[in-house]
């Protein structure tokens, strides 16, 4: 019976796993192992972080021709990148939006221990107009309105908004307004807070002989937004 | 006398952890949940943003006080203008709390610590001078917690990984709790 047994030998030298890849013969390298974790954590000479920076109102406030130095590269950027108004409003609309999304906590925080989250939407509007302008301008906004037609539009009107003071714009893109990047911190604030928007978008204020540069910006809020306000204004609250 | 304090983001992730034991009469600030209340601090307090949820638009405050509890645990909520949660679980006796009718077998409770149990804020987590206490715990966690964001490299939803911000917490919770 000698030929089973050889058969039986074969089969076993077939089912032998593969021998593992020598490296030493392929063209291949092995990886190095990889190097321990070191924290690339970097403190400054003075060990101070960004923690021990105080959060209440500085003293003085930025200097306008820094800020408008800014605003104009920011605006440049996005000219030079996009193809058209409605673009470059979208870019620097997005650019402010991170903003809103920080400001709402700062200035919270601010208020100190009277501090109170806008549940309402009047109250968040209240916040936007007031709060929030001061804390970005200075100054109130000059007027806030509800629209007649739609319930869910609000403007907010600001009859010589800060961040156009440098800013002249050629004729054939008389439709863009800047203050685009003012109506994405309002964006910002309302998503913040749980007031999530159909898009904030600022427009000129045509017409009027007095302020030239009267801007609105629109607030379009979520039908959802407006449910619940009209749920929690039927629940008596 | 242990806690367990978690920042939930806007999408209801994780966003940092930390537990600890409590500094108060003579306590030593390590936590000591049991090996299984590890995974079900964080079920239970995934569990109360529900309530948080429902209460966000009753209050203006930013404090929502104590919002659920289950069994011996007691969790606080600090909800910020930007929809993001402080949740605080606080849990006076952890070895004593049965989280399943499953017996596991862990040291019996040390008669020192029931004693102290007593005299210390969550034996009675409904009290003003607890409220009180997380309060200010919650209002210090805050201030770091917007020095956190402030910084133009964070974005919404990013997980804390800082060790000073974690160092903050930890001496916030060492000055109240």
């Amino acid at each position: 019976m000698p030929a089973p047994t050889t058969a039986t030998a074969t089969a076993t030298t077939n089912n032998n796993p593969p021998t593992p890849l020598d490296f030493k013969e392929s063209d291949t390298i092995p990886l190095p192992p990889p190097k321990p974790f070191q924290p690339s954590l970097r403190h400054p000479a003075s060990r101070k972080s960004i923690y021990d920076r105080a959060l209440s109102r500085p003293p003085s406030s930025t200097s306008l021709p820094a800020f408008a130095h800014l605003f104009n590269t920011l605006i440049t950027y996005h000219h030079a990148k996009s193809a058209s108004v409605s673009e470059i409003e979208g870019r620097l609309n997005r650019a402010g939006y991170p903003i809103g999304i920080k400001m709402l906590d700062l200035l919270l925080y601010r208020q100190g221990g009277k501090a109170v989250r806008p549940t309402r939407l009047l109250d968040l509007l209240q916040f936007v107009h007031g709060v929030l302008w001061r804390g970005l301008f200075g100054r109130a906004a000059d007027a806030l309105e509800q629209s007649t037609s739609k319930r869910e539009e609000y403007m907010i009107v600001d009859n010589e908004p800060v961040v156009n003071t440098y800013i002249s714009i050629p004729k054939e893109m008389s439709q863009l307004n800047c203050a685009a990047f003012v109506a994405g911190i309002i964006e910002g604030v309302c998503d913040a807070s749980g007031f999530g928007t159909e898009g904030v978008s600022a427009h000129w204020g045509e017409g009027d002989e007095m302020w030239p540069g009267k801007t609105i910006f629109l607030l379009r809020f979520q039908e959802k937004v407006v449910e619940r306000e009209e749920g929690i204004k039927a629940a008596g609250g | 006398m242990s806690y367990y304090f978690t920042i939930i983001g806007t999408r209801d992730n994780p966003l940092f952890e930390l537990d600890f034991g409590t500094s108060k009469i003579g306590g030593d600030g390590i936590a000591r949940f049991r090996d299984e209340a590890k995974h079900m601090n964080q079920f239970i307090v995934h569990a109360a943003l529900d309530m948080v949820e429902e209460a966000q638009w009753a209050t203006k405050e930013l404090y929502l006080r104590r919002v659920d509890t289950f069994q011996n645990n007691h969790i606080h909520c600090f909800l910020t203008g930007g929809n993001v949660k402080f949740m605080l679980l606080m849990n006076p006796d952890p070895a004593a709390t049965t989280y399943s009718a499953y017996q596991t077998t862990s040291p019996p409770s040390r008669p020192a610590t029931a004693r102290q149990s007593t005299t210390m804020l969550a034996a009675n987590p409904t009290s003003q001078q607890t409220e009180d206490a997380v309060r200010q715990f919650m209002f210090e966690v805050y201030e770091s917690w917007v020095k956190c964001i402030m910084n133009p490299f964070y974005q919404v939803n990013q997980v804390v990984t800082s060790p000073i911000f974690r160092g903050r917490v930890a001496t916030a919770a060492k000055k109240y709790l």
